[in-house]
């Protein structure tokens, strides 16, 4: 049988299932980080100590709420419409009906919404003439898949239907949800960051009475301080450990979705070909925003992130190198060969 | 407390009962879903070919043989039934449209035609999505299948009557020359 190679493939009903887990738990995880911030900016710099810990409880826990309440509400907007602000970001405009320049991209968007047996998602065009793209979105039912003119220009159609595959596979593997979230969650822990950073200077400038009130509260002993610097080194890296975060998540979802997009196309070489042009192309999608970038199938910062070899390229691309990917995807193509000529 | 022993035990089988016929049930559908998918696609191909073979006709004089094999092979298959039968029949239609493209490549007037360049677009896009709704509905049946043949499927299953779903398979059944297997297994 043709599809054995294919046998091995993780369960795409157990990966949904992870995925939505894992959404929620990066949800968790980045609440209860916004909270900690918040709480040390109520504790160390406006002498709020609602959960009394430095004695009595005292005082309204301002900062707190506001960085909990800051967190879902971008939670709650990248939700609803996270996926409309990255395809506004980026420019992106819909595919012209019945125009014959996307007759192409439509029937092979069709034929891989069949494939994946998903609704048809809303496809985008970036005027970019760097090939790339992307897939936003919060569920199945309410999905973009965006690709640049240059992708259009570069591919062949067996290297679109790899691209579109891969595409569709994040949209119904639920990843669209969680990079979604994770995008509109770093930008809220960006924000806050720069808040509280801000707040701190101003606080110290004008001295005076929150200053009285701060030292009547500040923990003593070197616990204390040893937390107060814990928390000011948090919010100092926020920015940093946000990227890493997001890096992390994305990376590992690109070689998942480039395995499922072969398992619909059936065809591990046309994503093979298409990366490889793609790796070729290597300038800079400039439409598309940093904050996107783990959204798309190469990195759009191009050549500098794609290429850089070791460790600390592994950590800090949002894309696995894609030497790699291209090579898993042969192998894919080499294991199914030989399982068809054998069976 | 024994008794509520019992009626809790009864109440977790009668749950777990109604969950795997459900799951059953909306296997089922995707089955019958998945194969409407294929007809849908299968018709489109149907309607596509006659408006290609005549888009083509004048260029292709010395072809009228392989044009009229396309056109009974499209016949045949319009007048399809049943699973195993279409699968047969739209077999050698992909033969003999395989052929004819193959055939049109020798034709370089044919290939500048806009409108034969946008028919075959549209008939490789049907091609293709022939084969995708196919491997989607094999890939579905397969599962149904299966959940019906292993434990503890089977007992929902054979106590609700589930019938197999017959595999949409790509080989024309006639040229193989294979003994068929009956999937439905009767018993």
């Amino acid at each position: 049988m043709a599809n054995t190679g294919f046998a091995s493939f993780p369960n795409i009903y157990e990966q949904q299932r992870r995925n939505k887990f894992r959404t929620a738990m990066v949800i968790a995880l980045f609440m209860l980080f916004l909270g900690f911030l918040g709480v040390g900016f109520d504790l160390f710099f406006l002498g709020n100590d609602p959960f009394g810990f430095t004695g009595a409880p005292s005082g309204y826990p301002l900062a707190t709420l506001v960085a909990i309440g800051v967190g879902g509400a971008s939670a709650a907007w990248g939700l609803g419409s996270g996926a409309k602000a990255v395809l506004a970001s980026a420019h992106a405009y819909p595919v012209p009906q019945n125009d014959p320049r996307f007759r192409v991209l439509n029937n092979v968007v069709d034929e891989m919404v069949i494939a994946a047996g998903i609704p048809r998602p809303a496809v985008y065009i970036v005027p970019d003439s760097d090939p790339n793209a992307f897939a936003a979105g919060r569920d199945p039912s309410h999905s973009a898949i965006a690709v640049t003119e240059g992708l259009l220009e570069s591919l062949s159609r067996d290297e679109l239907q790899g691209v579109i595959a891969h595409e569709l596979s994040h949209v119904k593997n639920y990843d669209i949800r969680l990079s979604t979230i994770v995008a509109a969650l770093v930008g809220a822990a960006f924000l806050l960051s720069d808040w509280g950073l801000r707040g701190m200077r101003f606080g110290v400038l004008s001295g005076g009475g929150r200053g009285r009130s701060r030292s009547r509260n500040s923990p003593g002993g070197t616990l204390g301080i040893a937390l107060m610097i814990l928390w000011l080194l948090t919010l100092i890296l926020t920015p940093i450990l946000g990227r890493l975060l997001a890096m992390a998540v994305s990376r590992q979802r690109e070689y998942l979705a480039d395995a499922s997009g072969a398992e619909l196309t059936r065809n591990p070489l046309g994503l093979a070909s298409a990366l490889t042009k793609l790796q070729n192309a290597g300038a800079p999608t400039v439409s598309i925003k940093k904050g996107s970038a783990h959204l798309c199938i190469v990195d759009p910062l191009g050549k500098k992130m794609n290429f850089r070899e070791g460790a600390v390229a592994e950590l800090f691309g949002t894309h696995p190198q894609l030497e790699k990917r291209i090579t898993v995807l042969k192998a894919m193509a080499y294991s199914r060969d030989s399982a068809g000529a054998t069976a | 407390m024994g008794i509520f022993m019992v009626i809790g035990i009864l109440a977790v089988i009668l749950v777990w009962v109604i969950a795997k016929y459900n799951g059953l049930v909306t296997l089922k559908n995707q089955v019958e879903n998945g194969w409407k998918q294929i007809d849908i696609q299968l018709k489109r191909r149907h309607d596509l070919i006659p408006n290609l073979v005549n888009a083509v006709k004048g260029y292709m004089e010395f072809e009228q043989d392989t044009l009229r094999q396309v056109v009974e092979a499209r016949n045949a298959a319009v007048s399809a039934r049943g699973v195993a039968d279409a699968a047969s029949r739209e077999g050698e239609l992909s033969g003999v449209l395989t052929k004819l493209f193959a055939l049109m490549e020798n034709y370089p007037n044919l290939k500048a035609n806009e409108n034969v360049k946008q028919l075959q677009e549209e008939l490789t896009g049907t091609e293709n999505k022939v084969g995708f709704a196919r491997q989607f509905y094999n890939d579905i049946a397969m599962k149904f299948n299966i959940t019906q043949q292993t434990f503890p499927g089977n007992i929902i299953a054979s106590m609700f009557r589930f019938q197999r779903s017959e595999l949409f398979s790509v080989s024309d059944a006639a040229e193989r020359a294979v003994p068929q297997v009956d999937l439905t297994m009767k018993k």
